[in-house]
């Protein structure tokens, strides 16, 4: 498991799911991964189906048309994956807490490794999370 | 030649231990350089490492409904065909006595075979997306093979007729001759497509089909495909510098032996700057395309010119 875990340590491969984000933390997602931040020095690399993922970024508070989706995706995902919540909403609802279609923060759904508040966090916070999650794996 | 001797050959050097570092220090090279396309810093030499090594430690998961022999041993079956023309080119260019009638003919099958992997665990996923993908690859295919043959004809002419990869090496290089270049470039643009590379990843096309034929790929066999890969991307250059260039070891000595590598590296270089100066076409358009006069037109030329100057000079 050691070595499993240092090499996923070295390569996280992302993983980008949007459960009723209002699209904020997306873009600044997006932005971390530009050429500017170059998180492919920490072996970042953003991939497009979640069988290849490593790391779930999940934006945004979880809906009740998400909330089974996310799931799912959880479930699909080779383990051993590491869950992030990205933004307020993710970690506590944030601003949509008393909305009738919430069914909780990302936590309620799928077990979340770290969560990064911010409306929306900034690149440089997501970059930090990530490295402080691969140390407290690692 | 025994037993022992040909395992060797095939397993360590020059087959797949040989192949595989290369491999690594390649897909590193292609990772790094574009990154400094894109003023980035890019990623630690032994990222590549790391990438394997992650993802056979992944959970294996095989979608419900796939075939699921066929899903799994796709992958080997790529290696295992990638590993043994490695072996046969790099055969032809250390012990060029060495090679039987013909191994240029094997090599050519053999570097269709990671295509067909791909398309046979593609279909065997269970998943629209990768029979989406593993169409476009038959379509790729199809195209690129009929001028990726031409050109490889006119290096075979230039050799007096010979087919095997040890006697092509010494006689003179095709580029020495007009029809040797043009030909030599239709088969740097077949290559490209072979790899996959953008502008011909029409196939696994992140942006549209996720992947493609990879997309149910998980843990040890995505690490099989994408180790294929990177030695497809090793491979490629140095078969095409045996084939064209006047090989590695350049007709012997150091000076040749440096020459040579350094010959692959610049395809290597121009493998990598078309990927990341050019967007990715339609699949109708790569086939048009290949089928073109740029791409086969010009092939056909080059077999005509390379003909065309044997009865000349005979």
């Amino acid at each position: 498991m050691g070595l499993k875990l240092k090499a996923l340590c070295k390569s996280p491969w992302i993983f980008h799911i949007n459960t009723g984000a209002c699209n904020n933390c997306d873009i600044e997602l997006v932005d971390a991964l530009t050429p500017r931040f170059d998180v492919e020095r920490l072996g970042v690399l953003l991939v497009g189906t979640i069988r290849h993922a490593d790391v779930l970024v999940v934006t945004g508070g979880v809906t009740q048309q998400a909330a089974p989706r996310l799931r799912r995706l959880h479930q699909q995902a080779p383990k051993p994956c590491l869950v992030i919540a990205c933004g307020t909403c993710a970690c506590t609802k944030g601003i949509f807490h008393d909305g009738y279609h919430m069914v909780g923060p990302v936590d309620e759904i799928v077990p979340v490794d770290i969560y990064i508040p911010g409306c929306p966090p900034k690149p440089e916070a997501i970059i930090d999370a990530v490295v402080k999650l691969l140390r407290k794996v690692a | 030649m025994n037993a022992l001797g040909a395992l060797l050959l095939v397993l360590v050097f020059p087959g797949f231990a040989f192949t595989f570092a290369f491999a690594m220090v390649f897909a590193w090279i292609d990772r790094k350089v574009t990154a400094r396309v894109q003023w980035r810093v890019g990623p630690p030499f032994l990222q590549p490492v790391y990438d394997f090594i992650k993802l056979l430690g992944k959970e294996v998961i095989v979608p419900a409904g796939g075939a699921r022999v066929l899903f799994l041993l796709a992958p080997l079956l790529g290696l295992a065909a990638v590993t043994v023309s490695s072996t046969l080119v790099w055969q032809g260019n250390i012990w060029p006595e060495k090679g039987f009638v013909g191994d240029l003919i094997v090599v050519i099958y053999l570097l269709t075979i990671p295509s067909l992997s791909v398309i046979l665990g593609g279909l065997a996923s269970n998943n629209r997306v990768a029979s989406l993908g593993a169409s476009r690859e038959m379509k790729m295919i199809l195209s690129y093979e009929l001028p990726l043959v031409l050109a490889l004809v006119v290096p075979i002419i230039n050799a007096d007729n010979s087919i095997r990869l040890g006697e092509m090496l010494q006689s003179q290089p095709a580029v020495w001759h007009v029809s040797g270049i043009l030909a030599f470039m239709v088969a740097i643009i077949c290559m490209q497509a072979k790899l996959g590379l953008v502008p011909f990843d029409i196939a696994e096309a992140e942006t549209e089909v996720m992947g493609g034929p990879f997309v149910e790929y998980s843990g040890a066999p995505l690490a099989i495909i994408k180790l294929t890969r990177s030695m497809m991307l090793f491979l490629m250059p140095v078969f095409l510098v045996t084939v064209f260039w006047g090989g590695i070891t350049g007709g012997g000595g150091i000076v040749g032996t440096v020459l040579g590598c350094l010959k692959v590296l610049l395809l290597l270089v121009i493998v990598i700057l078309l990927r990341n100066t050019n967007p990715r076409v339609r699949i109708d358009q790569a086939v048009g395309f290949f089928w073109g006069p740029w791409v086969t037109g010009v092939a056909l030329l080059a077999v005509a010119l390379a003909l065309l100057r044997n009865v000349i000079w005979a």
